[in-house]
């Protein structure tokens, strides 16, 4: 019974699939039916989830499971066979991903203004997209290879570059600002980047153990082996270097540094793709790969006493980005960007907790910040929707006064033209306030708050450094969030639109509610057990469910720190309350500042923003307009790498044709390139031909044409006779050939209209009546 | 068990697929996607009858794989020839282009 159910699995990702092509190819038309479609298909692939994780939970002994495999792909000898593979790990992911998928579903019918005369030109094409990315996400966890992994991963790459681009017409006045169209191309090549390294981790775990199916390549023989190889001949462990190749991946994929500049940009997609994909799912998935492979990152410690190099990478990576985006999210004023940086500093979060072995935490920060993450974004995304109809309203009512309005780019994203919206969106306001709270780790009631306690205390048990850094970011989230509820909600609004906004459709609230319920109960099912109080008292279900799978890896992260002298037998066992009041003091103290400096006196319009005036007057305006730029990494890396191809392809072009220089041409200026290099060869082949040709052609003058004039003459008395029989015989055949190509021409001339396709469809057909005469005259 | 037939026949259906393409569309564009088409249809035949009749070999993986090259190469080309023709004649309907013409 069990197995049966488990084995249901591979439909999960089928329905989407479905839902993706009937879409596009049937019902593109109608608008209702495309988003019945896609919400059914996802509804369908929830209700499967649900029942995959019901029995996986209830029957943990089975896990980890894998179904009877079938053959899927042979190339050569080799022959690949795909199976479902379900550990804890898929099963939580397939409990989150369902249910946010569908959330946002739902949403986007009215995001994208379904039912009004304001709905997208491509809205079936929307859902399509929405469509195949479940899809890609829902396949990558389910299947039991690497291989898979990776293509239903591309997938998702592919979905995020088409819906980053979504509104791929639109421009702005500003010619700065990054528009959808050049977003998607930089997030789609900036994290191909990374999925360079993952191809070439794969290769290598291939070339080593010769299959990557996760039974095969998890097991502790394999393990063993590629722990206690070296790589390339050196005392490197192979093991080590695969994983950090694998990590290339989720650098870029989960917007880790320096990989980081893509997700940011990624905004200026329709908001509940933000939410889905560089929030919620895909970013996660990036993640995930961490989670997926630990057992490979955790081997060198398991098997071999050398010094783990590559997870300190993994965490001083993680930490750093942590800690580096939320410096960054303080000064933004982007809704949007905000969150986008409190997204990339989490992911920090999670990879900096995987890199210091803290298996189970940060696989329940994956999963608690996909609900949190994603209701933000949805309410920030309703928050914009409700400040678009608002200036439209204003606007309209603004013409009804002065005809000759004159028309400014209003930007509906700026959290400096909103204030005061907790009035005008009340339904909007609570959920948001949750998932704030949720995010900046408000304690014992929200979810944020136990997953980032129990890295803070995995963390503190690990490595101090990491340990204060991450704290450091935890008070800085709790203070931009502060920010960003009271310069959105409290106080008078600073705009006309901010003033009309109205409050979203139901389609829209009751996403966030459902949302905003996960936000706040998931927490409780990882209450730690050594939380004071009721920490004994209720069972952490998520590490026993999670735990085991990982056993050996966290007793080898153990056995490593021990051997490092990190840690003493006795610190394991008396658990330090420091990370959890360290903890308290940065989730409470950071909300409290946030609310000192934007709480209390409430901006207002045209005012500068607090933070920014206060570093001014210290002298120290340039970092926050380095903030607010970004640390100008996009300018370096335009500066560095798009500059440096544009070069590149600059030298081979003059390598080719030769430097381009302004020559004056009968007064008139025109560009003339010099010979580059192929150029100069191709023109001194040609100069020697011309050499010969010079020489074969005094010989042909002086030899050849003596010869010919003689014989000429020796022709011209036969031909004397010849002429009468041409003039009489020959003439007459040749006009007669004349005629009746002529007469033949003028029909057929029509044939030859210069048009190819012409062409084409008259070689077509031809074809097609040589078949059938070649068929006609064999039977 | 799949018959070959079942794979030709696929492969036929998506040919004609690309020829409609190629023969009706106005956008050079669109004709190149029906060529790819076009192209991917044979893929199709030679994978199918590799499978079908040498799978110890892996020559119908190889020649697919020399086609998806060519049909890269031929992308290019082709793409740089419509912006050429973009250039210099501002249109890429390709009944507006007959140069030939006798």
């Amino acid at each position: 019974m069990t197995t049966t159910l488990l084995n249901l699995a591979w439909l999960i990702p089928v329905f989407p699939f479905l839902a993706f092509v009937l879409v596009p190819l049937v019902t593109y038309r109608n608008r209702k039916l495309s988003h019945s479609l896609v919400i059914g298909s996802i509804a369908m692939a929830f209700l499967l989830g649900q029942i995959v994780f019901w029995t996986a939970v209830t029957a943990p002994d089975v896990l980890p499971f894998e179904s009877e495999s079938i053959h899927w792909l042979s190339a050569g000898v080799e022959r690949f066979r795909l199976a479902v593979y379900i550990d804890p790990a898929t099963t939580i992911m397939l409990f989150m991903v369902p249910l946010v998928c569908m959330m946002i579903f739902i949403y986007s019918v009215g995001y994208m203004n379904f039912g009004t005369d304001q709905v997208d030109s491509r809205y079936s094409r929307f859902f399509a997209y929405l469509a195949l990315f479940a899809t890609g996400m829902l396949g990558m966890i389910v299947f039991n290879n690497l291989l898979t992994f990776f293509i239903f991963w591309e997938i998702m790459g592919t979905c995020s570059y088409l819906l980053i681009g979504f509104w791929y017409e639109k421009k702005y006045p500003d010619p700065d600002k990054i528009t959808p169209k050049e977003a998607g191309l930089k997030a789609f090549i900036v994290t191909k980047v990374g999925d360079l390294f993952f191809m070439l981790g794969l290769a290598l775990l291939y070339a080593e153990i010769g299959s990557l199916t996760y039974g095969d390549i998890f097991s502790p023989e394999t393990l063993e082996h590629l722990a206690t190889t070296g790589f390339m001949g050196t005392q490197f462990p192979l093991a080590a270097a695969i994983a950090l190749l694998l990590f290339g991946g989720t650098v870029g994929k989960s917007a880790q540094f320096p990989l980081h500049t893509w997700l940011p940009d990624a905004m200026e997609g329709p908001t509940p793709v933000s939410a889905l994909i560089h929030a919620a799912t895909m970013v996660s998935a990036g993640v995930f790969l961490v989670v997926r492979c630990f057992p490979l990152f955790v081997a060198v410690q398991q098997f071999t006493h050398f010094e783990p190099i590559h997870m300190t990478i993994v965490a001083g990576i993680g930490a750093f980005t942590a800690i580096f985006a939320s410096i960054l999210a303080v000064a933004q004023d982007d809704v949007k960007g905000v969150l986008a940086y409190s997204t990339i500093s989490q992911l920090g979060y999670m990879v900096s907790a995987l890199g210091l072995g803290a298996y189970v935490a940060g696989a329940f920060h994956l999963i608690t910040h996909a609900f949190f993450k994603a209701l933000l974004f949805l309410s920030s995304g309703s928050v914009i929707h409700g400040m678009e109809h608002g200036h439209h309203h204003a606007h309209e009512h603004a013409h009804e006064h002065e005809e000759e309005h004159e028309e400014k780019w209003f930007n509906p994203n700026d959290m400096k033209n909103m204030g005061g919206l907790a009035q005008r969106m009340p339904r909007t306001f609570w959920p948001f306030l949750l998932g704030g709270l949720a995010l900046s780790g408000f304690p014992l009631f929200t979810a944020g708050f136990w997953s980032k306690d129990e890295i803070l205390a995995k963390a503190h048990t690990a490595s101090p450094i990491v340990f204060w850094v991450l704290t450091m970011a935890a008070a800085l989230t709790a203070f931009y969030t502060a920010r960003q509820i009271c310069m959105t909600f409290f106080g008078k609004p600073r705009t006309e639109a901010a003033k009309h906004a109205p409050e979203s459709v139901p389609s829209m609230t009751v996403p966030l509610a459902i949302l905003a319920f996960f936000a706040i109960t998931l927490g409780w099912v990882g209450i730690p057990d050594h939380f004071p109080i009721i920490g004994p008292v209720i069972p952490n279900w998520f590490e026993h469910f999670v735990g085991p799978t990982i056993e050996a890896g966290e007793h080898a992260a153990e056995h490593a720190m021990k051997v490092a002298g990190h840690l003493s037998e006795g610190e394991h066992k008396a658990h330090s309350q420091l990370p959890l009041v360290m903890g308290l003091t940065a989730a409470l103290g950071g909300l409290f500042v946030g609310w000192l400096v934007y709480g209390r006196k409430p901006l207002k319009a045209g005012q500068m923003d607090p933070v920014e005036a206060a570093m001014r007057k210290v002298r120290l305006g340039w970092l926050y307009e380095a903030m607010r730029n970004r640390f100008y990494f996009d300018e370096l890396y335009q500066a560095t790498f798009v500059n440096g191809s544009i070069w590149l392809a600059n030298v081979f072009d003059a390598f080719d044709y030769g430097q381009p220089q302004e020559m004056e041409v009968e007064g008139e200026v025109v560009i003339v390139r010099k010979h580059g290099f192929v150029d100069g060869i191709v023109h001194g082949a040609g100069s020697i031909g011309r050499v010969f040709s010079e020489a074969a052609s005094w010989f042909d003058i002086n030899v050849v044409d003596a010869l010919v004039n003689l014989v000429g003459r020796a022709g011209k008395l036969t031909s004397v006779g010849l002429d009468i029989f041409d003039l009489n015989v020959v003439d007459g055949a040749v006009n007669g050939v004349g005629a009746v190509t002529k007469a033949s021409g003028r029909p057929l001339r029509r044939i030859q209209n210069g048009l190819v396709q012409n062409y084409l469809l008259i070689a077509s057909i031809t074809v097609l009546a040589l078949v059938a005469t070649f068929f006609v005259i064999i039977f | 068990m799949v018959l070959l037939e079942w794979y030709l026949l696929l492969a036929a259906a998506l040919f004609c697929a690309g020829l409609y393409g190629v023969l009706s569309r106005r956008n050079a564009i669109a004709i190149l996607m029906g060529i790819e088409l076009m192209l991917n249809a044979v893929n199709i035949n030679l994978v199918a009858f590799w499978r079908y009749t040498e799978p110890a070999a892996v020559t119908g993986q190889a020649f697919a794989l020399f086609v998806y090259a060519v049909a890269a190469a031929e992308a290019a080309v082709g793409l740089a020839l419509i912006i050429a023709l973009w250039r210099t004649r501002n249109t890429i309907a390709l009944e507006e282009i007959d140069l030939l013409k006798g």
